[in-house]
C-alpha cells in the first residue's frame, strides 16, 4: 500500500538523490585539495598492487599465496640482488613477494575490519537513533564504555581471549571499531528523524523498517561510509602493530607488521657494517607508512565533513 | 565557586557507572575462558596443574557459580588489589604492577610536558604563519608523524642512535649503573631512577638513565604531537579571525603580545580538551616503544604477557589503562569548566 502510493509521487531523478550528491561532493573534495588527491594516487597505486599481486609475485601453485616462498634455511637475511629485488629476510623468505602481497593481506585487513565494524555500529546506531528510549540509552552506554580503552590495547585484551592470529586480530579490531560509526549514524539519524519527508513517509503509514531503510538511512549514512572508508589507513596500523607484536599473523605470512617482527634481530647489523641488513626493517616499514599516509591525506580533505555548518549539498 | 563544587560532585559521582561498565567489560573477556583456566588465575607459585587443585580453586572461588555472583567475587578480589597470577613473569600481578610502574612513569614525565609543548609550538607557528613555508612544514611534519607506525619509527632510532653510532643503548639502564642501584647504598625513593639519582647525588647514573630515556621519549614525541598540532592550529586560526583580537590590532597592542596574551589562551581550551585522547595515545604508544627498546615497564610487560596468552597480565593492563583514561577524563573536565565558566553553569 504505502509503497506504491510513494512509486506514484514519482521516482527520484538520479541527480537528485542522496547519494549521487554526495559523491559529487566528495569528488569536488577531493579535487579542490592538492594534498587529498595525492593521497587518492597513493592508494590506487596500492590498491593496483593488491589487484595485481598474483602478475607481480607469482605464487607457487598450489600453495597458499599469502604464505611467502622461502629460499633456503639460512637465518641470516641477504641482501637486495637481481634475483630477490627486495632481499630475503630471516628464513629466507622472499621479501618482495612478503611486500606485494602484504598491500593485499592490507586491504584484507583494512576493508574487513571496516566493513565488520561499519555493519554493527550503522545497525545499532541507527536503531539507537531512530528508536530512541532505552535501547538508545543501553547502545550508547555500551560505546561510552569501549571509548573508555584505548584501541590497541583492548584489541590486544581481546586477541588474549580469541587467540593468536590474524582473524582473530580483526574481530578484535571490528569489536573495538563500531562505537564510532554507531555513534555517528545515531547523530545522522537523529538529525534526518525529523525532517518533513519522514514525517510525510509516516503520514501515509510506512512501516518502521521502511522509513528507516528507505527514508532515513539513506539521507544519514553517507557522512558514517566516508570516514569510515578513512578509517582503512588507521585500521592497518593498528594491525601491524598487533602483528608486530606478535599477537597476528604467524612467521612468514606476507604482512608488512609480520615483516617489520622478522626484522627485529637484525637491526644493529654486523660489526664494521651497522645497516649490514637495512632492507629487512626499512623495506616494509616504507610500505606501511606510505599506505597510511596516503589514507591519512586522503582523510584531510574531509576532516570537517562531519561539521554541518561547513557542509554544502 | 559554589558552582564548581557541585560541578565537580556530579561530575565524580557520573564516572562512577563508567568505571563499573569497564569493569563489566574486562571481567566479560575473562568469561571468554573455561573455568579451568580462570583458575588460574587465583594460583599462586607451585604446580597448579594438579587436575585436583584446579578443582578446589573453581569451588573455592566459586568459577562453577552464576555470572552475577562470579562478578561479584571478581570486583571483591580487583579492589583488594588481588589481580590473578601472572604467569609470564611469574610473579602475582599486583606486584608486577608495584615493580613496574616506575619505568613507565619515568618515560611519561619526560614524554608528555615534550609531546604537549612541541605540539603547541607547532601549532602556534602553522597557524601564525598559515599558508607559508613554516606551515607547510609543521603540517607535513604532523602528517607523517601520525601516518608513521610507532613500532617502525622505534627500529629506526634503534638502529642509527644504537647500532650504528652507539650512543643511546635500549634498556633502563647500562650494567655498571645497575650494579649501583641494586646496591646497598642505594636509597630508592621514588624508583625512578633519574629522580633517584639525584636525591642521591650520584650524577653517573643519572646521565646513565637520562641516556637510555632519550631514545623512548624522542619516539613517543615524533609520533605523539600530530594531534595537538593539529587542533592548536585550527583553533588558533579560529581565533585569530576574532573581533576581540581585531580590536585589539587596532588599539594598537604589538602582534607578538596579540597572539600570546590574548588568542593563544583562547586557543588552548580545545587543546585541554584533547588530553584523553592523548592518553590513550600515549599509553598504546608505550606498549609498542617500551616493548622495541626493552625498557622493562608496564607496557613492555602487557605487550609480552599477550604474546604468551597470561590473560590476567592483559586484563589488568586493560583495566589499568581504562581506570586512567577515565580519571584523566575527569581531570580535563574539571579543568575546562575552571578554564571555561559556560560549562559549569550551562
Amino acid at each position: 500500500m504505502a509503497g506504491s502510493k510513494e512509486k506514484e509521487l514519482g521516482r527520484v531523478p538520479l541527480r537528485e538523490r542522496a547519494w549521487f550528491k554526495e559523491l559529487v561532493f566528495t569528488l569536488k573534495r577531493i579535487r579542490e585539495s592538492p594534498l587529498s588527491l595525492a593521497g587518492l594516487t597513493i592508494v590506487a597505486f596500492f590498491a593496483i598492487i593488491a589487484i595485481f599481486a598474483p602478475l607481480i609475485a607469482p605464487p607457487q601453485p598450489g600453495r597458499d599465496p599469502y604464505v611467502m616462498p622461502r629460499h633456503g634455511y639460512l637465518a641470516t637475511p641477504k641482501p637486495p640482488s637481481d634475483e630477490f629485488p627486495f632481499g630475503t629476510t630471516e628464513g629466507q623468505y622472499d621479501m618482495f613477494y612478503g611486500c606485494i602481497w602484504g598491500t593485499r593481506t592490507a586491504f584484507r585487513v583494512g576493508l574487513l575490519v571496516v566493513g565488520g565494524a561499519l555493519a554493527i555500529g550503522v545497525t545499532l546506531g541507527a536503531l539507537s537513533g531512530y528508536f530512541g528510549g532505552i535501547l538508545d540509552e543501553i547502545i550508547m552506554r555500551i560505546t561510552d564504555i569501549m571509548y573508555a580503552f584505548p584501541g590497541l590495547i583492548l584489541a590486544m585484551a581481546f586477541v588474549t581471549a580469541f587467540g593468536v592470529g590474524l582473524d582473530n586480530v580483526i574481530k578484535a579490531l571490528i569489536l573495538v571499531g563500531w562505537p564510532t560509526y554507531a555513534r555517528l549514524t545515531r547523530a545522522g539519524v537523529l538529525q534526518v528523524r525529523q525532517e518533513d519527508y519522514v514525517e510525510a513517509a509516516r503520514a501515509i503509514g510506512a512501516s518502521n523498517a521502511r522509513i528507516l531503510l528507505k527514508h532515513v538511512l539513506p539521507n544519514s549514512i553517507y557522512p558514517v561510509v566516508i570516514v569510515s572508508t578513512l578509517d582503512i589507513g588507521s585500521m592497518v596500523l593498528t594491525a601491524a602493530a598487533l602483528s608486530f607484536l606478535g599477537l597476528g599473523a604467524p612467521i612468514g605470512y606476507a604482512d608488512w607488521g609480520q615483516l617489520i617482527s622478522m626484522s627485529r634481530n637484525w637491526i644493529l647489523g654486523e660489526a664494521g657494517n651497522p645497516f649490514a641488513y637495512w632492507h629487512t626493517y626499512t623495506i616494509p616499514g616504507i610500505f606501511i607508512f606510505t599506505f597510511v599516509l596516503g589514507w591519512n591525506l586522503l582523510g584531510d580533505a574531509f576532516r570537517d565533513i562531519l561539521d554541518p555548518t561547513l557542509r554544502r549539498r | 565557586m559554589g558552582g564548581m563544587r557541585t560541578y565537580i560532585i556530579r561530575r565524580l559521582l557520573l564516572i562512577i557507572p563508567t568505571l563499573l561498565g569497564v569493569s563489566i567489560l574486562v571481567f566479560s573477556v575473562s568469561m571468554v575462558f573455561s573455568p579451568e583456566e580462570r583458575a588460574a588465575l587465583y594460583v599462586g607459585e607451585g604446580g597448579f596443574k594438579a587436575a585436583a587443585r584446579i578443582q578446589a580453586i573453581i569451588k573455592k572461588y566459586g568459577l562453577d557459580q552464576p555470572v552475577y555472583v562470579q562478578y561479584y567475587n571478581w570486583l571483591k578480589n580487583v579492589l583488594q588489589g588481588n589481580l590473578g597470577w601472572s604467569k609470564s613473569l611469574n610473579i602475582p600481578v599486583a606486584r608486577a604492577f608495584t615493580e613496574l610502574w616506575p619505568a613507565s612513569v619515568e618515560i611519561a614525565i619526560y614524554a608528555a610536558p615534550l609531546i604537549v609543548i612541541t605540539g603547541i609550538m607547532l601549532g602556534r607557528i602553522s597557524a601564525v604563519h598559515r599558508d607559508r613555508w613554516p606551515d607547510h612544514i609543521s603540517r607535513i611534519f604532523a602528517i607523517v608523524g601520525w601516518s608513521l607506525p610507532t613500532f617502525w619509527s622505534a627500529i629506526v632510532l634503534l638502529a642509527i642512535f644504537y647500532g650504528a653510532l652507539g650512543w643511546f643503548p635500549p634498556g633502563r639502564l647500562s650494567p655498571e649503573a645497575q650494579s649501583i642501584v641494586h646496591s646497598a647504598e642505594w636509597v630508592s625513593y621514588t624508583g625512578l631512577y633519574t629522580i633517584d639519582a639525584l636525591l642521591n647525588r650520584n650524577l653517573f647514573v643519572f646521565a646513565d638513565a637520562l641516556r637510555h630515556l632519550f631514545l623512548p621519549v624522542l619516539n613517543l614525541v615524533i609520533v605523539g604531537n600530530a594531534g595537538i598540532m593539529r587542533v592548536m592550529r585550527s583553533s588558533l586560526l579560529e581565533e585569530l579571525h576574532k573581533e576581540y583580537v581585531m580590536a585589539a590590532r587596532t588599539r594598537g597592542v604589538p602582534e607578538k603580545a596579540v597572539i600570546n596574551k590574548h588568542a593563544m589562551r583562547n586557543a588552548m581550551i580545545p587543546v585541554v580538551t584533547m588530553a584523553g585522547v592523548l592518553v590513550a595515545g600515549f599509553l598504546t604508544g608505550l606498549v609498542i616503544t617500551e616493548t622495541v627498546f626493552e625498557f622493562k615497564g608496564l607496557g613492555y610487560w602487557a605487550a609480552h604477557a599477550a604474546t604468551q596468552l597470561d590473560f590476567p597480565a592483559v586484563l589488568a593492563f586493560a583495566l589499568f589503562s581504562g581506570i586512567v583514561f577515565v580519571v584523566s577524563n575527569l581531570l580535563v573536565d574539571i579543568l575546562y569548566a575552571y578554564l571555561d565558566p559556560r560549562i559549569r553553569l550551562g
